[in-house]
């Protein structure tokens, strides 16, 4: 297994590179810099900036200059809109946010949507299939943009429950975390559902029954393991994701997470900044991808490392 | 046993549901909350780059920092008149050229020490030196030697026109004498920042220092800076060493950084903001019928599309002919936009200057005459709209934008027959775009930084990193310096002629003046509605008995 994750890190940290290449590149190609403004400041005054951030060197100077500084030192450098944080700093400030807000949600996304799933396997066709799921396609439809503002009009406006905006209080984290988590939760609900079926028509279920095993005991103990692979495998890709922060949770509940940093460093140009999520984006997929792997040959035992 | 599970799970949910409502029983709001303690809480539409008065170039950034620093005057709330600040008083020499300002005695930073004259000279110097590659250093190119300084032909500070005749005497000596001088002195780059505290958390044109942090901070206007929580909110207090502290009555602002207009309003409904930023334009109705809040007031700027007539650049040989321009600017129904498209109360634009500050008053305007624009579109050549090549009008990326263009590319194929296409580009495209020249038409706005014509007619001389049109014009540059030189009615005469001329070149084709349109709530007092939108803090207080203000009702999902 050792021997596994540590083959498995050395694959990440070319991943990690070539993302990094990737996206230095890309991010300078794009037309337009971050000092391009609605107002234009003088050409001197433009050279002046160009030449403070070494933007006036070549670009493989750039890069050569970047990387190393990356590579030795740990440190993306600072931002270009923010000017007096650096990006370590934004992202040490912002991924905790996410990262609480993602926890919230996932623990909402798969206390709802594995008992949804499990549920709907136990009957299918019936009831207790039928609404389950159908409210699921509806949280998979409905985009967090509508489910955000109406949890809000409904528990922040009408009854004054909760605050319209901000992070602070624990009531701030509630509406949020289930904006975000009815949206996974309806991924996990047809992903359970699918994994359940398949594994309660195997021979080994229906030896179990036959031992007269209750039923409960036949899905908790026998099912459930091998009926969550599908949505264990979702997990990685979604956990990486969703504690990442959501540009659009964010922005409706005024959240001061990473996510909105993805969308607007791109969108100011801020070079640095962009490296730096995407950086972290990158490596972040790769730990849970692996994670989840370890995760599958444990409880599947027909996988093996190798 | 499956009874007794379902009861168990029943009375854990009630139990959780119990808890959760009695921590979130309804609290009186933070507004009214604020009203009682003089706390303000005002929607600042984005989060802060910096609050370095030398670095910034945003509006929410002047939000904060007019609270934190000071310059030598600062202005009359109702009507932006200038009046004393830092200095207590100021004598012009006859030729309008030298200006000697006393400082007030009392005049401190917020560590105690003394506000001095050489604190404005170290403002001056690092704010025009090249290392710090400032963008609004442009601001201070109107002292003599400004400009020479930045771009390093002048290499010795003492020869530019600002000098500490003692601690609290100080001279500035303008290359020309501008009468906007005193309005352009309330703008961030004029302020003064205390340079020991920027030395000592870094280097003095390091725009990477940390001295802005609330940890190190010294500044020196009615209010200081407390916290600063990125995306979430900045707090600044009243400042006890402000010379004028018995004037501020309120002790707290709390901006908050929020973007999104739509979560603006919410937060404004739910009580949570006396102010805000900005109105979604499709709930103005809602507003217009019930409630107080909404204020639509007119605002010191324009928005109007450029006309690429570089000759070298332009790629539709039509628009080159003065004539064309013309007919294009005389075809767009404005009153129409305005009315139809628009909708919040934003005025028709018949020239680049909106009327009012210092007297000023277009003379030679557009106007909707689509059978003159007719006449001259034939008298050019394309009789009937025949033989223009397809328009291609640049946007960036916004339905508003898209509404407009699409009203005028209407009004343009039904009143000269000509063909338009709109070309919309991401933001930071679209802007390297109008830099190159690279566009037939496109759209740009300006906000003017001081209240004074010269805010806008200035940006279309020649070379004008803000032109972005190619137009160039010497008899134009000839009368904006005269202008700087100018005083009185005898000035306003020579912009009307620069501005005529626009007007009949055409490089830029007015649309519509802007309007601030924003939610405020009845609590708010000393806040008065002005051309810049600025609302000087220390004049501004909250009314406690103040009544909860009526909120429209909204249906669902808004």
């Amino acid at each position: 297994m050792f021997k596994f994750i540590a083959s498995r890190s050395l694959q990440m940290l070319a991943v990690l590179a070539v993302t990094g290449t990737i996206t230095f590149f890309l991010v300078r190609l794009a037309p337009g810099s971050p000092f391009d403004q609605e107002r234009n400041v003088s050409p001197e005054i433009r050279r002046n900036l160009d030449a403070y951030y070494g933007l006036d060197k070549p670009i493989l100077t750039q890069y050569w200059r970047y990387f190393s500084k990356l590579v030795t030192t740990g440190d993306f450098g600072p931002s270009f809109k923010y000017s007096n944080r650096t990006v370590t700093e934004i992202i040490g400030e912002s991924l905790p946010v996410s990262f609480e807000l993602g926890i919230y949600a996932m623990i909402v996304a798969v206390a709802i949507g594995v008992t949804a799933g499990v549920l709907a396997s136990l009957r299918p066709n019936t009831m207790t299939d039928y609404v389950p799921m159908s409210l699921s396609m509806v949280g998979i439809s409905m985009p967090t943009f509508v489910m955000g503002p109406l949890l809000l009009l409904l528990f922040g406006l009408q009854l004054g429950w909760f605050n319209v905006s901000g992070w602070s209080s624990f009531g701030d984290k509630v509406l949020p975390a289930l904006t975000l988590g009815f949206y996974y939760a309806a991924y996990f609900a047809r992903l359970t559902r699918g994994g359940m079926l398949e594994i309660l028509s195997q021979d080994y279920i229906r030896t179990a029954r036959a031992k007269g095993a209750s039923e409960l005991r036949v899905v908790l103990k026998h099912a459930l393991r091998g009926g969550l692979l599908p949505a264990v495998s979702f997990m990685g890709p979604a956990l990486a994701g969703i504690v990442t922060g959501s540009f659009t949770v964010e922005t409706i509940f005024q959240i001061p997470g990473l996510g909105r940093y993805f969308v607007t460093a791109a969108l100011n140009r801020d070079y640095t900044l962009v490296m730096g999520t995407v950086i972290l984006f990158a490596a972040l997929i790769s730990v849970f991808n692996l994670v989840v792997d370890v995760v599958m040959v444990w409880l599947n035992p027909r996988l093996k490392f190798d | 046993m499956k009874i007794r599970h379902f009861a168990n799970a029943a009375t854990t949910i009630l139990l959780g549901a119990t808890l959760l409502a009695a921590g979130c029983v309804k609290k009186p709001s933070r507004v009214a909350q604020g009203n009682k303690e003089q706390v303000f809480h005002f929607g600042n539409g984005g989060e802060p780059a910096d609050l370095d008065p030398h670095v910034i170039q945003g509006v929410p950034e002047h939000n904060i920092i007019k609270a934190l620093f000071e310059g030598l005057v600062t202005v009359n709330p109702k009507d932006l008149s200038p009046i004393p600040g830092v200095a207590e008083r100021w004598e012009v020499s006859p030729d309008g050229k030298t200006y000697t300002f006393y400082l007030r005695q009392n005049a401190a930073w917020s560590n105690g020490d003394p506000l001095t004259a050489d604190d404005f000279v170290k403002s001056y110097e690092r704010i025009l030196n090249a290392k710090l590659a400032a963008p609004y250093a442009e601001m201070l190119f109107l002292l003599e030697g400004g400009a020479e300084y930045n771009s390093g032909k002048l290499p010795d500070f003492t020869k530019v026109g600002v000098k500490a005749l003692g601690p609290k005497k100080l001279q500035v000596t303008l290359k020309a004498p501008a009468s906007y001088f005193l309005a352009m002195l309330n703008h961030d780059a004029w302020y003064p920042v205390h340079t020991p505290t920027i030395d000592k958390f870094g280097k003095r044109y390091d725009k990477n220092n940390r001295w802005t942090r609330p940890e190190n901070i010294v500044s020196n206007g009615a209010f200081v800076l407390k916290e600063w929580k990125p995306q979430v909110e900045i707090v600044v207090t009243k400042n006890p060493k402000y010379w004028d502290a018995n004037q501020v009555r309120l002790k707290e602002i709390h901006f908050y950084p929020i973007e999104s207009n739509d979560a603006e309003e919410r937060a404004f409904r739910g009580g949570q903001l006396h102010t805000t930023n900005t109105v979604p334009t499709d709930k103005v109705d809602s507003y217009k019928k019930s409630g107080s809040s909404l204020r639509i007031e007119p605002y010191y700027g324009a928005y109007y599309y450029r006309v690429n007539v570089d000759k070298t650049k332009e790629k539709n040989p039509a628009l080159l002919d003065p004539r064309v321009r013309r007919a294009l600017a005389m075809s767009i129904d404005r009153d129409s936009i305005t009315k139809n498209v628009l909708r919040a109360g934003q005025f028709p634009a018949y020239s680049l200057t909106p009327p009012g500050p210092a007297g000023y008053r277009p003379k030679e305007q557009t106007k909707f005459d689509p059978d003159g624009a007719r006449r001259l579109l034939s008298e050019a050549g394309f009789p009937g709209g025949k033989g223009v090549p397809k328009v291609s009008v640049l946007i960036n990326t916004s339905e508003d934008h898209k509404k407009v263009a699409e009203a005028i590319q209407q009004m343009w194929k039904k009143e000269l027959g000509i063909d338009v296409e709109i070309v919309n580009q991401e933001w930071k495209v679209y802007l390297a775009s109008q830099h190159a020249l690279d566009y037939q038409i496109g759209r740009a706005a300006w906000i003017a930084d001081f209240p004074d014509p010269n805010a806008f007619l200035d940006i279309m001389t020649s070379g004008n990193g803000n032109n972005e049109t190619g137009f160039a014009s010497p008899e134009y540059d000839k009368l904006i310096s005269d202008s700087w030189s100018a005083t009185g009615a005898a000035r306003i005469e020579i912009l009307q002629k620069a501005e005529a001329i626009l007007m009949q070149e055409m490089p830029v084709i007015p649309i519509y003046f802007y309007t601030r349109n924003y939610l405020i709530v009845s609590s708010v007092k000393g806040w008065f509605p002005n051309l810049l939108d600025d609302h000087p803090w220390k004049f501004i207080y909250l009314d406690e008995n103040a009544q909860p203000d009526k909120m429209p009702v909204l249906g669902l999902a808004q």
